[in-house]
């Protein structure tokens, strides 16, 4: 070992010159700001949705209200917002009753939820626990192709095929019901082949993470693949597969495309699934189609319907955050 | 299943299990479960085949002309639709987005990867990192509609619909180019470091040149998804409009709100322009990640 402690020619004492030093400061601060950027894009979300959202309750947005002094004149009460049975803001005769909306958004992510959940979890089971590794290395990446594709793409597959093709003879043949354009339950399809590649790639990482050590423990009591995989592999992975399947409800209440091109635009809380409904994205949707301006009830009930669905799958994305760490305790 | 096993001797180990049933329920389960991930491939395999189908109609049976389908642009008039418009506005959205989402997303993934001491501020971020990721994309919309296009009245032109896209991908590319930062070696840092380099000069020079390949694989992933994005553009307006924008404070219809304005119309020429529309969209998007998928594997190697 040398003893050598002077440092070469070129070499400075510490780490840099006083003048790389500053720079390096000025560096970070840069790249902190950056980072605050995304920060400020929450905060701005937040801050457009409520501040729009008020001018749909009290016919001014807040900042109207204090910067201008614009009075609050028009009342549309809570009550009637979140109880109200009809929807229709841009009606000669307004309704402002968020319910039918609200239930074609919650029947969507429901019976998506019925396609993606049972096929999710199954096709994470055959791919963690059966599958070789020339079938999963084939697999995965097929069905991450599905994740991939644009939702306007499934839209457009719901509009061209599911309904027509499928959902439309079935209902004829089975119920002797005509099938219009859209369909509550071709959205409910779509959307939940859209969203089987999230419940089966994440449950999948989850199960991968459950020591093969358990595994083996129960094959040595003499368990099958069948008990080992729902015995011992769904239960220690189980926080991982739920975290998988709230990313997949979070993801069905806010998808637009799909449902807007499968289940159409009529607000209606209605049990046949074979009629046309609106989500509450879909609501949105149509009032870009038409000309809403600024000031117009339509328009504003847009930031009202939309903080509905903030709400909804930010504490969606919450609840996930919560057991995506406890998911990650089990096994570090 | 679990059997109670205590009483017996060895010669009757599996006395009270059936053996025969539990092999079929263990064929009985393996079958469904191969059927499960089957019907996601046989649905990709649908789509696809659909699309192909009606793209053939479309060229066959309703004469769509493919020259003259990429070289005009969009029309009220069925048989003079084309896709020129949306394909160049789509082209200059995910130029704008890429500038504003690339450099403030590397320099968010820097500080975060690089810099930031473990504290309140920083779980902060990250944990709104997370949730960012998870905001409906429509949500994105409504925020430049009511910040940009009416609140500044910048109206419903490219840059709007940029920044929209923009802070869309932006938690994707963060988090991609923290992957890319992570797979340097920190021997590289420390080596660094050891030549008296400060912090900021061991990133600039060492730590980025090696995780570049990386992070623009992860910027093209993250483009390529926010090419097919049709509702923020929705959204902001960006609807009715057929004809080429002159730049990024022009009006603009992007190749995904085409494909929806003709979906959405009852005629069947119109579906199947949208049909061959989708065919354009998938292969600018199979390029994008084609490109993305050589840069890894050219560079994967080497770092």
């Amino acid at each position: 070992m040398s003893t050598e402690t002077d440092p070469g020619p070129g070499i400075t004492k510490g780490s840099g010159t006083q003048a790389d030093q500053i720079e390096n400061r000025r560096a970070r601060r840069v790249l902190f700001g950056c980072a605050v950027i995304t920060v400020l894009t929450t905060l701005a979300i937040f801050f457009v949705l409520f501040d729009n959202a008020a001018s749909y309750f009290w016919s001014s947005r807040i900042t109207e209200a204090i910067f201008l002094g614009e009075p609050f004149e028009r009342e549309i009460t809570f009550t009637e917002f979140f109880t109200g049975t009809r929807w229709a803001p841009e009606h000669a005769t307004p309704a402002h009753g968020i319910l039918p909306v609200a239930f074609g958004t919650l029947a969507i992510t429901v019976g998506a939820a019925f396609v993606s959940i049972p096929i999710g979890t199954a096709t994470a089971l055959y791919i963690s626990e059966y599958a070789s590794k020339s079938v999963r290395s084939k697999l995965k990446p097929t069905l991450e192709v599905l994740a991939g594709i644009p939702t306007i793409v499934y839209g457009y597959f719901a509009i061209a095929f599911i309904n027509p093709v499928v959902v439309g003879p079935i209902a004829d043949a089975l119920f002797g019901i005509n099938v219009g354009r859209y369909s509550m339950v071709s959205g409910m399809l779509v959307v939940g082949i859209m969203t089987i590649p999230m419940v089966s790639s994440i449950s999948e990482d989850a199960m991968q993470a459950v020591p093969d050590e358990l595994r083996n423990g129960a094959y040595a009591l003499g368990a099958t693949k069948y008990d080992v995989s729902l015995s011992v592999v769904v239960p220690a992975a189980i926080s991982g597969i739920f975290a998988s399947y709230i990313l997949a409800v979070s993801r069905a209440i806010g998808e637009t495309m799909a449902v807007t091109l499968a289940a159409g635009f009529n607000a209606n809380i209605t049990a046949n699934p074979f009629s046309e409904i609106m989500t509450m994205t879909a609501y949105m949707v149509s009032m870009a189609r038409g000309t809403s301006a600024v000031g117009t009830v339509e328009y504003q009930s847009l930031f009202a319907v939309g903080l509905v669905l903030f709400v909804m799958t930010l504490s969606m994305n919450l609840l996930n955050d919560h057991l995506k760490r406890r998911f990650q305790e089990e096994y570090q | 299943m679990s059997t109670d096993t205590s009483d017996d001797t060895g010669e009757e180990l599996f006395g009270d299990v059936d053996l025969g049933w539990e092999h079929l329920k263990n064929r009985i389960f393996l079958g469904i479960v191969f059927a499960a991930a089957m019907f996601g491939v046989v649905a990709l395999g649908l789509l696809l085949l659909d699309i192909a189908t009606d793209f053939y109609v479309g060229v066959t049976e309703f004469n769509i002309n493919l020259g003259e389908f990429l070289t005009r642009d969009g029309s009220r008039r069925e048989e003079l639709a084309g896709f020129r418009g949306a394909i160049v506005a789509s082209i200059m959205l995910m130029g704008v987005t890429a500038f504003l989402s690339f450099f403030v997303g590397v320099g968010s993934a820097i500080y975060l990867e690089e810099y930031a001491p473990k504290n309140r501020v920083t779980r902060l971020i990250e944990a709104n990192l997370a949730n960012l990721a998870g905001v409906p994309s429509i949500v994105y919309g409504l925020l430049a509609l009511a910040a940009l296009r009416n609140g500044i009245g910048l109206g419903p032109i490219v840059l709007v619909g940029g920044v929209a896209l923009a802070l869309l991908v932006m938690p994707i590319i963060i988090v991609s180019t923290q992957e890319a930062l992570r797979a340097v070696p920190d021997g590289v840092r420390r080596g660094s470091y050891a030549t008296g380099a400060t912090k900021w000069q061991t990133i600039r020079r060492v730590v980025l040149p090696a995780a570049l390949p990386g992070i623009f694989t992860g910027t093209i992933l993250a483009l390529a998804r926010a090419i097919g994005e049709t509702a923020p553009l929705l959204m902001v307006g960006a609807l009715f409009v057929n004809r080429i924008p002159y730049g990024p404070f022009d009006r603009f219809s992007g190749m995904p709100t085409q494909i929806y304005a003709w979906a959405a119309e009852p005629s069947q020429h119109f579906i199947h322009l949208a049909a061959i529309g989708i065919v354009v969209l998938l292969t600018m998007m199979l390029f994008m990640n084609g490109v993305a998928v050589y840069l890894r594997n050219k560079y994967e190697t080497e770092v």
